[in-house]
């Protein structure tokens, strides 16, 4: 084991813009050197990080050359949240999140060609090109979606945990093991949706973390203008019952070490938890935002707290990482995005009969069923039985 | 002989849920008041004290948060039901229902389907005012990935639910305040009904009634005002709207060359709309006249007695509907 560095606090000009954007004066302080964790698991995060970045850049790129449509939303910035958070879980537990899901696909483990192919409209997508850039799913790797609806998935993530709770304690009669991530913008925090799905976990006992990214803007509404008690999130969560934590979403070590210890205890407790995750979007909301909203200077401060620089600096600080190994790292995720746009490229838009699948699993009139996409091996679901089909019958 | 057990439509769902709990672990009943206080209409009296708070389970009044709460559990491969007190509080739950349960399977691409049964009260009758009388079929129905059944006795009531929890995708299933003392023969012995077959419940030759849920009584009403009239009716109940059983309606309207729609929602996009069209579409040469349809009136639910009765399809306007269009006979 290595311990690290402390992360280098900020400037104290920096600590007044995070004031300012984050409406809160204190000043979070560095967790990582409360953890150990051996040097090869925070090269990987650095990895994946590069990876996420990376994927993202061409998916602007990509969108400019009109291989992307409708709406899409860069995590860039944020790759820190998805990544320490993911780490801190087990694989069996389920991740919800919003739209801006493409960081979390690729953290919890997807191939970045089923995402890419996903966004080009393709078969080979994780969707079959049938989602889209908000609406990423992977079973296998137990990510139940991406979801457009501003707070929908919040709701969908306390029933996540319920039903992790029910089937270990009432049809398996073990204790609960298992907690649920459930992502959500700062914006999501103005939906009602949210407030009840809050008051049903605490009320009962749902092991679902909530994890805020609050990147102090939903579009162009800094978070002060749409939101209560900006400066203190963790009320909300108290209001509830339900505990609250505030996190420095910009270093992955310490969301891992903070989540890591937040995760273990709702596990243990079977309780739901609440995260104010401080961190930044570096590129506009959508394709289409000039950042009008916010100054130059605002995002150079959050820039100068890169979690990929940081973290590639501590280690280089530590003597953990040569440059030529950071080097062929950025080169590996390089290769791996150009052959994921390229194996997109080649994936074919989904067949006309597709329109009429994964409808219903079980198949009636126009409605043919229902199949897995190639990145879960394409076996055909089990539909229960049949209905009888008006349509032939009447031809 | 034995007499044929007769149960009231209440008991009847609670049998489905009580039979499909005892085979499934998975099923699980949640909803505001079913469990301490029996429910609100009393449906599920008895469950909490044979499954337990952890199957049955009091929720607070929010439709939002409970019925994304039950998707977000099936899709984890529970099979939730959740009653509505009344599918009039379902809109405040719009997003989770009609954005999530019937789209999951879809916008996943085959990953994650989602076995949610919700069901509750549905339709004017009660003078309950123009919030809590909300016929929902009219605007759910619209919505592909969700199947809707609306039963009209105890028997059906039973066998559709039972195939609603069994079934692997989203149910919206659409009770009647006004049925549920209603009783009817339901066997001890366990039967499923499929969904997209309509029932004959009345052979005629002269003009096909086509009904589901409530009005379907009305339409038994006014086909036996019609035979003292000289007018022979067929009725048909279809019990569920998606699927649409046309074909059974079809071939009734190719016997008897006349047909009526009685369909307790508004006029305009509803079910009723979307049957009389497949049915012109398929008896094109066989029709004496158009398709007539009877619905409530295209206006809030009034509360006064006699305005909410001259607001819902009645036997009444089923017969003035069946004479205009047999009018040649
Ligand atoms: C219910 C709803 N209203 C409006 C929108 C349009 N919309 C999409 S994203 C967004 C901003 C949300 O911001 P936030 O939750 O902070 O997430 P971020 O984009 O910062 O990740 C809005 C208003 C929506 N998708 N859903
Ligand atoms: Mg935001």
């Amino acid at each position: 084991m290595t311990t690290l560095p402390p992360s280098v606090p900020s400037a104290p000009a920096a600590t007044e813009v995070h004031a300012k954007v984050f409406g809160a004066t204190e000043h979070l302080a560095p967790a990582a050197a409360k953890v150990d964790v051996p040097v090869e698991r925070m090269k990987q995060w650095l990895r994946d990080m590069l990876l996420i970045r990376e994927f993202e850049v061409r998916c602007m790129q990509a969108y400019q050359e009109k291989k992307i449509g409708g709406f899409c939303h860069v995590y860039i910035g944020q790759e820190a949240v998805a990544v320490g958070c993911t780490a801190a879980v087990e694989h069996r537990d389920p991740i919800v999140t919003a739209y801006r899901d493409h960081g979390h696909a690729l953290a919890r483990g997807m191939d970045p060609k089923y995402c890419m192919a996903e966004m080009f409209g393709r078969i080979g997508g994780c969707a079959k090109g049938k989602g889209g850039s908000m609406h990423m799913f992977d079973r296998d790797n137990n990510l139940f979606g991406g979801h457009g609806i501003v707070g929908a998935q919040t709701p969908l993530g306390a029933g996540l945990a319920f039903a992790c709770k029910y089937m270990d304690e009432v049809i398996d009669g073990k204790p609960s093991s298992r907690v649920a991530l459930c992502f959500l913008g700062d914006g999501a925090l103005n939906q009602g949706a949210f407030h009840e799905a809050l008051n049903l976990a605490g009320l009962f006992d749902l092991p679902v973390i909530y994890v805020v990214e609050n990147n102090g803007y939903s579009m162009g509404t800094a978070i002060a203008r749409g939101t209560t008690m900006a400066h203190s999130l963790v009320t909300k969560a108290a209001g509830y019952g339900i505990d609250g934590y505030v996190i420095d979403g910009m270093d992955v070590v310490d969301v891992y070490a903070e989540m890591k210890r937040i995760a273990d205890r709702c596990r243990a407790t079977s309780r739901p938890a609440f995260v104010d995750m401080r961190t930044y979007r570096y590129k506009g909301h959508s394709m289409s935002d000039p950042r009008k909203y916010r100054t130059k200077e605002e995002e150079e401060v959050f820039e100068a707290e890169d979690p990929i620089g940081k973290l590639q600096r501590r280690l280089q600080a530590a003597g953990q990482l040569g440059d030529d190994e950071f080097k062929a790292m950025q080169k590996a995720v390089r290769d791996q995005v150009r052959e994921g746009v390229a194996w997109s490229d080649a994936s074919p838009p989904p067949p006309l009969e597709e329109l009429f699948t994964d409808v219903y699993l079980e198949p009636w009139g126009p409605y043919t069923g229902s199949a897995q996409p190639a990145m879960n091996g394409g076996t055909v679901n089990p539909a229960g039985f049949k209905t009888i089909d008006t349509k032939e019958e009447l031809s | 002989m034995t007499a044929l057990r007769e149960i009231e439509f209440r008991d009847a769902l609670r049998e489905a849920m009580s039979e499909e709990m005892r085979r499934d672990k998975r099923v699980m009943l949640m909803g505001e008041e079913v469990a301490q206080y029996n429910g609100a209409y009393k449906v599920s009296r008895g469950m909490l004290e044979e499954f337990g708070p952890r199957r049955i389970i009091d929720t607070p009044i929010s439709e939002s948060g409970f019925a994304g709460m039950a998707i977000g559990a099936a899709m984890m491969g529970l099979k939730p039901v959740v009653e509505f007190m009344s599918w009039s509080f379902s809109l405040v739950a719009a997003d989770p229902i009609l954005n999530n349960a019937p789209k999951m399977l879809y916008m996943s691409g085959g990953q994650f389907g989602c076995s949610v049964v919700f069901r509750g009260n549905d339709g004017a009758g009660g003078q309950l005012g123009s919030t809590h009388s909300w016929c929902v079929e009219g605007l759910y129905s619209n919505v592909p990935g969700i199947k809707i059944a609306i039963p009209s006795n105890p028997y059906d009531a039973k066998g559709l639910l039972k195939t609603s929890i069994r079934g692997s995708d989203p149910v919206f299933f659409l009770e009647s305040e006004r049925m549920l003392g209603n009783k009817g023969h339901v066997p001890e012995e366990e039967y499923l009904i499929p969904f997209g077959q309509a029932a004959v419940i009345h052979e005629g030759t002269d003009c096909t009634l086509a009904s589901w849920g409530r009005p379907v009584h009305f339409c038994m009403e006014a086909a036996e005002e019609l035979k003292k009239q000289g007018i022979s009716c067929e009725v048909i109940d279809l019990r569920t709207v998606r699927p649409l059983d046309v074909g059974t309606v079809v071939r009734s309207v190719r016997k008897t060359s006349a047909c009526v729609v009685v369909d307790q929602s508004w006029s305009f996009g509803s079910p009723g709309s979307e049957l009389a069209s497949q049915v012109h579409r398929h008896c094109f040469d066989d029709l004496d006249n158009y398709v007539h349809r009877v619905h409530s009136a295209d206006v809030p639910t009034p509360y006064a007695t006699n305005l909410e009765q001259e607001y819902l399809p009645n036997a009444r306007k089923i017969v003035e509907a069946v004479r205009s269009a047999t009018y040649n006979l």
